[in-house]
């Protein structure tokens, strides 16, 4: 069987090649082998797998010649790593490289064909002399003027190549950010304030502990040492000898809702085309969330002996903002400031990577020339790192024989992203801690071109007629909020998918049917009609177990996913099983794509059934996994994802399910009990305080 | 001076007592394998051996090693692989893979011990391993895949 071929047109130059025009920036060769660099980095995701895959088919390589190396600000600024985007971008952008690579260095087609590259691994006289002929071109080419060879064999995409890193993880090899232990290496911790409103109010000014530098800025403080035993304990010292002045600032936590609905807002209308008088309305929230790395954030920074210039080491997944960030925050010149990207645990979005690398930077100042490794503790990831936010939506949809007639849904957040240079600010938290800091601005909402924050996904799927859609910017920021794994997408198909359910049980229809009834779209059509088939739609089920879907297109652009969720409910809310339906279009990796769609959805199950900050009104109190528990392995539901084949544009996969799972988990309780819970988590709590508001 | 054995290597430690082992292994003898996760023995990312007992390094003070054997992540891949990593590494059962190190040990302490073991019983042994990138599942059926003797 031979293997497909591709060809692009290549008239318009990818976005990110148009940025990054340089062929240095982008790859190089050292022993034999085509160094890749991409703008993008492994969060855990398999990325750089993936993008290993797609380069070595754009330059006609076996996937052993070629390696995609860590992201630095010396590569390519691909901006960040989010949004479910990295293979969307880096498809065409690889392509591009790939065919200006191969019209140039490529040899005769009559002498070397592609599959003979690629089924003769080792030592090939043509694949040798390729690689070296790719070695000498002129690192200056410029990607844009060059003609094309665009026709691509694909061979490694669409294959299950195995994950790059991890024989190293699961070996126990020095892989991660914390595992640096470069030669003068010191440890370094910062002592946060216990409250988000606290500063200090004094700490003796001759303090000293055995082993450490302490380095004070204000209310920011941090201690440097050679041995990480020393620092440890010179920060459980210095946390009894620091007192602050603390203040209540935070809202009740068991009524975020109605302080989401009452607070200052700025009003987004995304749509309104007049929907007529509902004849259904239901209202529906979520509380803040954490991250919640199994890695506290980390950092690695070094100063230059004469003061004059930084690098960093750190897991951001904007490396150019964030280097553009500290050199604002400093006053340095960009070129004084240099960050390369190190991988450490899985990352969902804006976390404190960045805030991190910040506090690396200013410790490390107090010691140039030696690398000054810094780690957050645990709880201080958990209450300082930036939450996804608490969101509160209401819906109505006028219903007429069956049909949806009409819809609104007004939905009210703090904004969705605070990461570096958000708002005109460099956004890292230690500047709000320095002498003469401010606090940081309230979080920002993406822009439409972007998919939007809290109006992600808010836009129905579906015909519903006439709509009005309406976002509540909440302007103050009594925690601070940023982006995490979907952003609004989540909260807003929670509640959409919900709703539907429900307009469908008032008319008397089957969930499927309802929606099929709704859709247009055969992409859409297509996940929600697999989902059903492979879960067992409408075969019966015990006592106490319910069946439920859910459904979204990303971001309205991206991936199409279909999630049904079969639950138990008993004393507890058991999530037995997961059948998740996705259109990622063409699909790099299968395996990949299976693990990151599986593990979306089980991490939206725990998300939905058992995840909550804490917080009384003064201090955030889920500081460690007992108070912020996350699904465990006994309760971890079985998960299986069914692919849609497809040769269309590439789309992401890490986002695409967490909406749908959330909403399909809601239905399928309804569906086992007869009882609706529209205030997540979604635990036995919420059911029984489901029955008492219906009662 | 706290004398132990690591990996089958007996090693003089001159480190506070109280010094928790993680730090020891990480910090002093340069083994980082096992992971720095909570720092407080809940989340399961620096378990070891500890006379073949799975315990948390992190919560585990350096006299408590004592004269005991202590067997990291690395050591159970000395010589290549154990089962349970290679199971692992074929089924491609990690995302992130911070809580892997951990994972490991807690499988392979439990394998040792019941080599008949269940898919429950695997799930309930890592009860206190946290994974957050959702890959339970296929961790659960990689262990089971490592086993010698069929259920």
């Amino acid at each position: 069987m031979s293997n497909p071929t591709t060809t692009t047109s290549h008239r318009v130059v990818p976005p990110h090649v148009e940025t990054n025009p340089r062929l240095g920036t982008w790859l190089r060769v050292e022993e034999g082998v085509v160094l890749v660099q991409v703008g993008k980095v492994e969060l855990g995701q398999g990325i750089v797998t993936a993008l290993g895959q797609i380069a070595a088919d754009a330059l006609g390589l076996p996937l052993s010649a070629v390696r995609i190396v860590p992201a630095s600000t010396s590569g390519p600024d691909q901006g960040l790593t989010a949004g479910s985007l990295s293979v969307t971008q880096s498809y065409p952008a690889l392509r591009h490289v790939g065919a200006v690579v191969r019209s140039l260095a490529y040899p005769p087609a009559a002498l070397v064909e592609p599959v003979a590259l690629r089924t003769s691994r080792d030592h090939h006289p043509g694949l040798t002399a390729y690689v070296d002929r790719i070695g000498t071109l002129d690192p200056d080419l410029d990607l844009t003027t060059v003609d094309l060879d665009a026709t691509v064999t694909q061979n490694s995409v669409g294959s299950d190549a195995a994950r790059t890193d991890l024989p190293d993880k699961v070996l126990g090899r020095p892989r991660f950010l914390a595992d640096l232990r470069p030669d003068g290496l010191l440890h370094a911790r910062v002592l946060r304030p216990p409250s988000p409103a606290a500063t200090l109010s004094s700490l003796p000014h001759d303090w000293t502990a055995p082993g450490v530098t302490l380095v004070r800025d204000g209310s920011f403080l941090g201690v440097i040492g050679e041995r990480e035993h020393a620092v440890d304990r010179a920060l459980a010292a210095l946390a009894d000898a620091a007192s602050w002045d603390e203040h209540d600032s935070l809202p009740d936590e068991d009524d975020l809702a109605s302080y989401l609905r009452c607070a200052p807002t700025e009003p987004t209308h995304a749509t309104d085309d007049h929907p007529g008088e509902p004849t259904h309305t239901a209202s529906y929230s979520k509380p803040y969330l954490a991250h919640a790395s199994i890695a506290p954030s980390s950092a690695m920074a070094r100063w230059s002996d004469d003061g004059s210039a930084v690098h960093v080491w750190s897991h951001s997944q904007g490396i150019h903002a964030l280097r553009a960030a500290i050199a604002g925050a400093l006053t340095l010149e960009l070129g004084s400031v240099s960050v390369e990207h190190v991988e450490s645990a899985g990352c969902y979005g804006h976390n404190a990577a960045d805030d991190a690398a910040f506090d690396a930077v200013l410790l490390a100042r107090a010691v140039p020339g030696r690398p000054v490794l810094l780690r957050w503790s645990r709880s201080d990831e958990l209450t300082w790192g930036p939450l996804s936010p608490a969101m509160a939506g209401t819906l109505s949809a006028r219903v007429v024989g069956g049909r949806i007639e009409g819809w609104s849904y007004d939905v009210w957040s703090q904004g969705h992203t605070s990461r570096p240079l958000y708002a005109g600010q460099p956004g890292l938290l230690a500047t709000a801690h320095r002498a003469g800091g401010a606090p940081l601005p309230p979080a920002a909402d993406p822009p439409a071109a972007a998919g939007f924050g809290s109006l992600r996904n808010a836009q129905p799927a579906y015909d519903v007629g006439p709509r009005r859609i309406t976002g509540h910017h909440v302007t103050v920021a009594p925690l601070r909020t940023s982006a995490m794994r979907s952003l609004g997408a989540y909260f807003n198909v929670f509640a959409i998918e919900s709703f539907v359910d429900e307009l469908a049980a008032e008319a008397g229809l089957d969930p499927v049917e309802l929606r099929l009834a709704h859709l247009t779209d055969p992409r859409a059509r297509a996940v929600v009609e697999l989902a059903a088939r492979a879960s067992g739609w409408g075969e019966p089920l015990p006592e106490s177990v319910g069946r439920g879907i859910g459904f979204a297109r990303y971001k309205d652009l991206g991936a199409w996913c279909a999630v049904v969720a079969e639950v138990a409910v008993e004393t507890d809310v058991r999530v037995r099983r997961l059948t998740v339906a996705a259109d990622v279009g063409l699909v790099v990796n299968p395996d990949g794509t299976r693990n990151q769609l599986s593990g979306g959805a089980v991490q939206s199950t725990s998300w939905t059934t058992v995840e909550r900050v804490r917080f009384d009104r003064r201090r955030v109190t889920s500081g460690d996994w007992e108070s912020y528990p996350i699904l465990r392995f006994p309760a971890a539901p079985r998960a299986d994802v069914h692919l849609v084949a497809s040769d269309r544009a590439p789309l992401g996969a890490g986002e695409a399910a967490q909406g749908p799972t959330a909403a399909a988990i809601a239905n399928a309780v309804h569906a086992a009990l007869g009882v609706r819970v529209r205030d997540l988590p979604l635990n036995a709590e919420a059911i029984v305080s489901a029955i008492e508001s219906e009662e | 001076v706290t004398a132990l054995t690591v990996n089958g290597e007996r090693v003089e430690v001159d480190r506070p007592a109280d010094t928790p082992l993680l730090t020891v292994l990480r910090d002093t003898l340069g083994l980082v394998g096992s992971r720095f996760g909570c720092g407080a023995g809940m989340c399961g990312a620096c378990l070891v051996l500890l006379d073949g007992k799975a315990v948390p390094a992190c919560d585990t003070p350096l006299w408590q090693a004592a004269d005991a054997s202590v067997v990291t992540v690395e050591g159970l891949a000395i010589g290549g692989p154990n089962p349970v990593q290679q199971s692992l590494i074929e089924h491609q059962a990690a995302q992130c893979g911070f809580c892997i190190s951990g994972v490991v040990v807690r499988a392979t302490a439990l394998l040792d011990a019941r080599p008949d073991a269940s898919g429950d019983d695997v799930a309930a042994a890592l009860e206190r391993n946290l994974c957050r990138c959702g890959t339970h599942q296929r961790i659960v059926a990689a262990v089971l895949a490592a086993r010698t003797v069929p259920a």
